[in-house]
């Protein structure tokens, strides 16, 4: 790890204030993606800015319709929250599936969405379920949040206050987990909406999580396993790598959506 | 360079050290706690594992300062004086350690998991093992010492 | 036997669990030195290349640092290959210098460049990135084929990248009998690559007295011995007297930590030169790429049989890779450990095996787990399990067809070996019981019914260990005895102190040796310690690897043992006045036969060192004895592992629902020991067989180089095991112990990837790679299914 200044605010507005005084300064969340990233001198950050101290980010809220979890909810506490359980049991079960019990108990929701990791699981259930991303400065669709591999919409100094999710009549999300890493090597989010299906895929694009509107039509037409098992992602917009071919991918999203829309019942 | 002041096995404790050292670090040098080990560099071993404020947690992958005021408790706080805690005692009944570098890591996430799953059947003691890794025992034996435990803890 | 004791055959809990269990064990980075300085290692990111320069002074001005040397400045010897091998034209080997710092060019990524000493390790890795070293990358060698064709040499002075071309067997007798042969099967087999990955990275301290000039390495090692003699008469010419090397508590080595690595010669050195004690700890990425890796073999072999399914002869063509450099014992394991266990557990009469041992622009490999012998059960247990297809039998059928008869030991096999003991019918048996073979039938349709595929794997085998005569292993090119060295010392109190030349890494050894003297002396294991792992305090020891700990070390300390109580016995029959001849030792308690006298162990103890009433014309006071062994064979642990599987035929996932294990190990000393290294075996099998293996791109870029992309088996990989032991008992030794270490490892291999098949022959799949991983699975299973229909 490069040498750098800590600061620990305890507010956003203070957080962002410091960020802007320093050269290069960059937040951490539980850490969980960023710490392994400094270690290994991937980054060279001036400053790091804890928002561990920000107790306005922590939290799950479920009003009406919308589940609304603080940007520093750990996974942990996504899983065990009975509120989530029941508005959206996908999502407390996919927030189960994260990595190891030690990294749910520090990593969040704002830095997984933040990181955008392209094989990282809550991205694909932020699209399914056309959830809404809040910042200190406005609200983004999640559409228009993951704009590409480790990429977001997000601005250097803007923090992630909370993600709400909709309701969904129906969701489930089925993870192929990469045997090594056991991130996402396919992870498919489908979901019964109002708005009609959804189906979002992480793990296997290009350009990090995706939706598929040839499955999203297929079932809002027929709410069944058999809607998708005719239908393939072209492999040719899917990633490779030693653990799986774009063919195999592209299979696997199949069988995975399958799973997924039966899961969901 | 930051100072910082945390419960390490219920004494304070405090330290000046550069912002960039890692909990562990801080553990294994500044306080000679060598029970905690480090098995890798990507956060997924869990031979550095500890309780943070009772939550188990890698301490490989946090700074020291991010543990400021915190409890911490490492494998050298378990036991009660000489009286292994059972989750130990168990590890030694049914020989849940071999050449004991993952051990540390592995009985604190397994006290971790009795207290959070009781009644954790053995597919999910197994899921609940995902960030331990241990190259010795092949889990048979440390999957029976968690099942004794959960009768004893 | 008592379970409630603590004598052979006794579960004893383990003595060494409360220092670990408590976070108070003593591994070597546990270890700071006074005024000790940190090292980081620069390496090469090569696979290949030219070093034109190498320019260290903004490194060496850099906060904190103590040095910085290179190639240039440690000018010291070669790091030895420990067994010389003859190619089949009587040429020796090539052995190619392997300079601990490399010296004008790298040949594998990882290959060390550099040192940066520093107050601190983070200063230290600051200031190697201010080294500025200028490459001149050339093509690099990966794949063992292009590198016999191809123009690209790993060292030029030797003009090719063939080590050696070495064979076994009569090669024109096997071709006789295959000309005679009703049916021949023929096998393509890659053993893969493996990383072995001890959960405790490697470490090293250097440490130098000016006083005394005395050197001192504490360093992870399965073998502190023969790094001393490795690293002192070879690479940098301190003699023994001014070397100690400490292996303190290590964090399991199963192959990896036996090898004398360059990262310890130069800590050792430059520990002179910056007059500091050096620190250098592995992190996992750079473990990745320099510790030995394990297996890489790429196999044709054919197996002739007559009309019955009776094996008339077996021809392995083998090629090995060593990697860039030769390690300590890269040469021995294709060849002795390898090819000399091609008959298994058959009478096949006639073999031939030829190896040719390949220089690569990869991390050297050498003997992991099992060394050479998972190779071999896996060529021929996957090469029967064909056969058996082909012909029409079953797996047990064929197997028993060919077994060597239990009356037929001790056996000659046809590769040099001599079978000692073994009952592979018994364990078969057993085995097939315990996996309940019976309701599989039942298992699979259940299986099916839920879309899934279920297949039954076999696996029979024997392997080699406790190795071994040194008069044999020393014709055969080991330029090492493999004796071990013991030496018990009873205090004047009674109790006592096992010194030992084996090296305990998660054995046990400090429970089951001392079982060996609380059988012997019956004493109670508080009055017994083992100690280990010491240049200084052990006499000599060969070390810990090829199972060989319990039948040669322990074989050494009853050795040792029986002197002391020889000894003793002349001592009691000193102060009871009676004859030697007369004196017996029992529990604890010498008696003169046919009286009531008694003197308890103790009592002789103490005189031995309070010889006021002494027989000294006779003997010298004390009670302090050595003992060498050196065996008169191989050890021959041999058994039967039946793997299950379902496989998920949409995803091309496999899930090992059983695993049974019976295996013949000789006698057990401690079974819950035994068990234990039978699991971890068992695990290591399993994961060759299904996760793991080490990938590197054509240029020589390690792409499976931390746990993200080297699939590490985990809790949730694996069922709980079923093992079990048949015995029959070592014929060359007292104990009758064969030793269980790798077992697990060498048998199962095969029984995962034939239960793979098994699961899906049905759909045309005749052979699975390992590691069967899903993709791997999913792929075969694919252009099965084109191949089955058009069948
Ligand atoms: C062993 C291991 C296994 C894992 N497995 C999985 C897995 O299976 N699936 C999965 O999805 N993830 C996995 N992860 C990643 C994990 O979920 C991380 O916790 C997560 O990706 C990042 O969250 P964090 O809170 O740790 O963020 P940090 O690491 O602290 O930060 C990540 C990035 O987000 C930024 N950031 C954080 N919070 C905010 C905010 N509120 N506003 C703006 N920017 C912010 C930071 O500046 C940083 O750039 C794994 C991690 C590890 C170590
Ligand atoms: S050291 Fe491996 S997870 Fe912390
Ligand atoms: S006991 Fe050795 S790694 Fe687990």
């Amino acid at each position: 790890m490069y040498a750098f200044d800590y600061h620990k605010p305890s507010s956003v507005a203070d957080a962002i204030a410091v960020l802007k005084k320093a050269d290069d300064g960059t937040f951490v969340a539980g850490g969980m993606t960023l710490i392994p990233t400094l270690k290994q001198r991937l980054a060279q950050p001036s400053d790091l800015i804890d928002l561990g101290g920000v107790k306005e980010l922590v939290g799950i809220t479920v009003s009406g319709n919308t589940v609304t979890i603080g940007a520093m909810t750990t996974h942990a506490a996504v899983a065990k929250s009975a509120e989530v359980a029941k508005a959206i049991p996908a999502l407390a079960a996919l927030a189960g599936g994260i990595g190891d019990p030690q990294v749910r108990n520090r990593g969040t929701i704002g830095g997984s969405v933040a990181n955008n990791d392209p094989a990282a699981d809550y991205p694909a259930a932020c699209l399914a379920l056309g959830a809404t991303i809040k910042t200190d400065k406005r609200e983004v669709k999640a559409d228009d949040f993951f704009t590409g591999l480790f990429e977001t919409d997000l601005a250097e100094d803007e923090v992630i206050v909370s993600v709400s999710f909709p309701t969904a009549d129906k969701a489930a999300y089925m993870k192929f987990d990469n045997p090594a890493s056991r991130y996402a090597l396919v992870g498919v989010f489908v979901a019964k909406t109002a708005g009609g299906a959804k189906v979002a895929v992480t793990g296997a694009g290009q350009n990090g999580v995706f939706r598929v509107p040839e499955m999203e039509k297929a079932l809002s037409a027929n709410w069944s396993a058999d809607a998708v098992a005719g239908l393939k992602v072209n492999a040719g917009t899917l990633n490779a790598d030693i653990h799986a071919s774009a063919d195999y991918r592209a299979h696997l999203i199949t069988v995975m959506a399958k799973r997924a829309v039966a899961a969901a019942g | 360079m930051p100072t910082v002041t945390m419960t390490v096995n219920g004494k304070k404790v405090s330290g000046e050290v550069e912002a960039r050292t890692l909990l562990v670090q801080f553990l294994r040098e500044n306080l000679h706690l060598t029970g905690t080990h480090v098995g890798c560099d990507t956060s997924q071993c869990g031979a550095c594992v500890v309780h943070i404020n009772g939550d188990s947690a890698k301490s490989c992958s946090m700074l020291a300062v991010q543990a400021e005021g915190t409890e911490v408790t490492t494998i050298e706080g378990l036991a009660n004086g000489d009286e292994l805690h059972p989750m130990q005692a168990a590890f030694k009944e049914h020989h849940g350690l071999q050449c004991g570098f993952c051990t540390p890591g592995m009985v604190m996430s397994a006290v971790d998991l009795v207290k959070k799953k009781p009644k954790a059947s053995e597919h999910e003691i197994r899921e609940w093992l995902e960030g331990n890794i241990c190259r010795c025992t092949g889990y048979h034996n440390i999957v029976k010492a968690i099942q004794h435990a959960q009768q004893t803890m | 036997m008592p379970d409630g004791g603590t004598g052979i055959g006794a579960a004893v809990k383990r003595v060494e669990d409360k220092r670990f269990l408590t976070g108070r064990g003593n591994y070597t980075d546990d270890i700071n030195r006074p005024g000790q300085t940190y090292a980081y290692i620069l390496r090469s990111p090569h696979a290949h290349a030219k070093i034109n320069k190498i320019d260290t002074s903004a490194a060496t001005s850099a906060p904190g640092i103590v040095a910085v040397f290179t190639g240039a400045d440690m000018q010291v010897g070669s790091i030895p290959c420990g067994w010389q091998i003859h190619s089949k034209d009587g040429s020796p080997m090539h052995e190619p210098a392997h300079p601990p710092l490399a010296q004008g060019k790298v040949r594998c990524v990882g290959d060390q460049v550099a040192i940066v000493i520093a107050d601190s390790y983070s200063q230290a890795k600051d200031a190697a990135e201010k080294i500025v070293v200028d490459y001149t990358p050339l093509p690099a060698v990966v794949d063992m084929s292009k590198a016999l064709s191809g123009k690209t040499l790993v060292h030029d002075e030797i003009g090719t990248n063939l080590c050696y071309d070495w064979a076994i067997g009569d090669e024109a007798l096997t071709d006789a009998a295959f000309a005679k042969a009703a049916h021949v099967t023929k096998i393509d087999i890659v053993n893969n690559r493996l990383i072995p990955n001890a959960m405790e990275p490697r470490a090293a301290i250097g440490e130098y007295d000016q006083a005394t000039g005395e050197y001192t390495l504490y360093t992870t090692s399965q073998n502190p011995h023969v790094i001393r003699l490795l690293m002192g008469a070879f690479v940098l010419s301190i003699p023994e007297h001014k070397l100690r090397v400490v292996a303190p508590d290590v964090g399991g080595g199963f192959g990896s930590k036996i090898f004398h690595y360059a990262e310890e010669a130069i800590v050792t050195w430059a520990s002179s030169r910056v007059r500091r004690p050096i620190k250098w700890t592995a992190d996992r990425s750079e473990a990745f790429m320099s510790d030995a890796h394990g297996r890489d073999h790429v196999t044709h072999a054919e197996l002739a049989m007559d009309s019955e399914g009776k094996f008339l002869a077996l021809k392995v063509d083998t090629k090995a890779n060593m990697g860039a450099y030769l390690s300590t014992f890269a040469s021995s394991v294709p060849t002795y450990l390898y090819a000399t266990l091609l008959a298994g557990v058959y009478t096949t009469p006639v073999i031939y095996c030829n190896v040719k041992a390949v220089f690569t622009n990869t991390i050297p490999v050498d003997a992991y787990r099992g060394a050479g012998r998972p190779e071999a059960s896996y060529l021929l247990e996957r090469l029967v399990d064909r056969a058996a297809r082909e012909l029409g039998l079953s797996q047990a059928d064929i197997r028993r067809r060919n077994f060597i008869p239990t009356d037929a030991f001790p056996y000659q096999t046809p590769v040099a070996l001599q079978y000692d003991s073994g009952n592979y019918t018994a364990t078969l048996d057993s085995a097939q019981k315990a996996a309940d073979v019976d309701g599989f039938a039942a298992r699979r349709k259940a299986s099916e019914a839920r879309g899934k595929r279920r297949g039954l794997g076999y696996s029979t085998y024997v392997e080699a260990c406790g190795i071994a005569p040194s008069a044999v292993v020393g014709s055969l090119g080991a330029r090492a005895g493999l004796y071990e060295s013991a030496e018990v010392r009873v205090h004047p109190t009674g109790s006592v102190t096992v010194f030992t030349g084996s090296h305990s890494h998660g054995q046990g050894h400090e429970t089951t040796f001392a079982q060996l003297v609380s059988e012997k002396l019956g004493m109670p294991m508080e009055n017994i310690e083992i100690s280990h792992g010491d240049t200084n305090k052990v006499q000599f020891g060969m070390g810990t690897y090829g199972s060989r700990s319990l039948a040669v070390g322990g074989e050494a300390i009853v050795k040792a043992l029986d002197k002391v109580i020889a000894k003793a016995k002349k001592i009691a029959a000193h102060i009871m006045e009676a004859s030697d001849s007369d004196i017996e030792f029992k529990d604890g308690v010498f008696t003169v036969a046919g009286t009531d006298k008694t003197l308890p162990f103790g009592q002789v103890a103490l005189t031995a060192y309070v010889p006021h009433n002494f027989p000294h014309q006779e003997l010298e006071p004390g009670l302090d004895e050595k003992a060498f062994y050196d065996p008169l064979n191989f050890t021959f642990p041999g058994g039967c592992h039946i793997c299950e599987v379902e496989v998920d035929p949409d995803t091309g996932v496999v899930t090992v629902e059983r695993m049974t294990a019976v295996d013949d190990v000789g006698r057990v000393v401690n079974p819950m020991i035994v068990a234990g290294q039978i699991h971890g075996g068992l695990a290591q099998g399993i994961g060759q067989a299904l996760l793991e293996g080490c990938v590197y791109d054509e240029d020589g870029q390690l792409l499976t180089g931390s746990y993200m992309d080297y699939t590490m088996p985990r809790a949730d990989n694996l069922p709980s095991f079923s093992v079990g032991t048949e015995t029959t008992l070592c014929t060359h030794n007292s104990l009758g112990v064969k030793g269980c270490g790798e077992v697990g490892a060498i048998g199962s291999p095969p029984s995962v990837i034939n239960a793979v098949v098994d699961a899906l022959w049905d759909l045309g799949v005749r052979d699975v790679k390992m590691p069967a991983s899903p993709q791997v699975v999913w792929a075969a299973i694919n252009s099965a299914r084109p191949a089955a229909a058009a069948e």
